[in-house]
């Protein structure tokens, strides 16, 4: 486990083993309330804060948790901070919380948060913890905010309420309807495996 | 109180809302057990099952525990949602120890799949009561079944199909979920 400096607890979620993009964990938010910019980035902060809270959390009160009821502990740890970021996202920001709707209190079942506690949190001291937390969660954000961009930019035609085109635009409408944000990803993952084999086969003429 | 007619909310939960392909609940499974049709019915199978059970504990935990203290709602539900699979994973393995091999791993994963704290989440926002919780149940288990076979039927034939390789993998899974998804979109006007 010591294998690792710190920086590169910090950076590995953000691009490498970004949660998203690359290892798949945390689709349903990803998928569902990303059809605006603003809403991907609510998303985002709501998921960032819970992530960053209990990583830290768990992470300080790891020696005390028996093994046995390790998950239903960080299940419940996350729960709690799930409820915190209900209420205040209720009180500073009530349109945001309105259109996100359910799928606030559905960050409780995002794979990746529980996925973070049971792989890192649970062995790691607390200021790696949250280097690890803080990394993942501009992951996220990353791929979110790619995701809710290009669904705005091409469902609406625009990007935080502004137009971007003239008003001869015709949207794309399925863009921001369910389907498309199983296209969109599908397509930014595709994009990604081209890239990847292109640096590969790049390497491999250096070599 | 909800008053919608429980025919609306058994189809609206199956097909035109479908929790899969509109809602995008249960994608962990969707993604990695749609690859065989008989694995894919058997996981479907199982979540009609559990959210069914969980729909009922949702409705008696809102009505008489929970009607002054709605700050508690995401901790009851998923404590309520843990033990119930647990339970249920207790009770297979005890009368039908086949069918527990069989489903293997997908059932204690279910306590993180996120269609079924959705489903009590959802319930409770809408004021369903109880006969309206059970159809809803039952009605969004069933599309998640259908939309479960419908994936790994296409998978299974595009296994024989010639793919570029750079397609292989997630990003065609995807792909087709799109269109799946679109397909279902022609359903929107029907309620």
């Amino acid at each position: 486990m010591r294998t690792t400096t710190p920086s590169q607890d910090f950076v590995r979620g953000i691009w490498k083993e970004n949660p998203v993009l690359i290892q798949m964990l945390g689709l349903c938010p990803a998928l569902a309330v990303t059809n605006t910019l603003k809403n991907a980035l609510a998303m985002s902060a709501a998921t960032f804060f819970v992530l960053t809270c209990s990583s830290v959390l768990i992470s300080s009160v790891k020696s005390l948790i028996p093994k046995e009821v390790r998950i239903s502990s960080y299940i419940l740890v996350i729960a709690t901070f799930v409820t915190l970021a209900d209420m205040l996202l209720q009180a500073y920001a009530p349109v945001q919380h309105k259109e996100l709707g359910a799928f606030i209190a559905l960050i409780v079942v995002n794979c990746m948060i529980l996925g973070r506690q049971e792989a890192f949190s649970s062995r790691n001291t607390v200021y790696r913890s949250l280097l690890d937390a803080i990394g993942v969660g501009i992951g996220f954000t990353i791929a979110l905010v790619m995701m809710g961009g290009f669904r705005e930019i091409l469902g609406i035609g625009t990007l935080f309420d502004i137009p971007l085109f003239g008003p001869n635009f015709e949207p794309w409408v399925v863009m921001v309807l369910p389907a498309g944000g199983f296209l969109m990803l599908g397509f930014i993952i595709l994009g990604l495996g081209v890239f990847e084999q292109r640096k590969k086969s790049r390497e491999a003429a250096a070599a | 109180m909800n008053d919608q007619t429980l025919f609306s909310i058994f189809f609206s939960a199956m097909v035109v809302n479908n929790f899969t392909l509109a809602l995008f609940l249960g994608l962990c499974p969707f993604m990695g057990v749609s690859a065989r049709v008989e694995t894919a019915l058997r996981m479907g199978l199982a979540n009609i099952f559990v959210l069914t059970l969980t729909s009922l504990a949702a409705w008696f935990l809102n009505t008489y525990v929970l009607e002054n203290a709605p700050y508690l709602r995401i901790i009851s539900f998923i404590i309520v949602v843990a033990s119930l699979v647990q339970i249920v994973e207790m009770v297979v393995k005890k009368i039908a120890p086949v069918l527990f091999r069989q489903l293997g791993i997908f059932l204690p994963l279910m306590t993180t799949n996120c269609a079924i704290f959705g489903l009590a989440i959802f319930q409770t926002n809408r004021g369903y009561d109880f006969l309206q919780g059970i159809v809803f149940a039952i009605g969004a288990g069933l599309g998640l079944t259908l939309a479960l076979v419908l994936m790994a039927s296409i998978r299974e034939t595009s296994e024989l199909s010639d793919i570029p390789a750079i397609a292989k993998g997630t990003g065609l899974t995807l792909i087709i979920a799109g269109s799946l998804s679109l397909a279902f979109m022609g359903f929107a006007g029907l309620l």
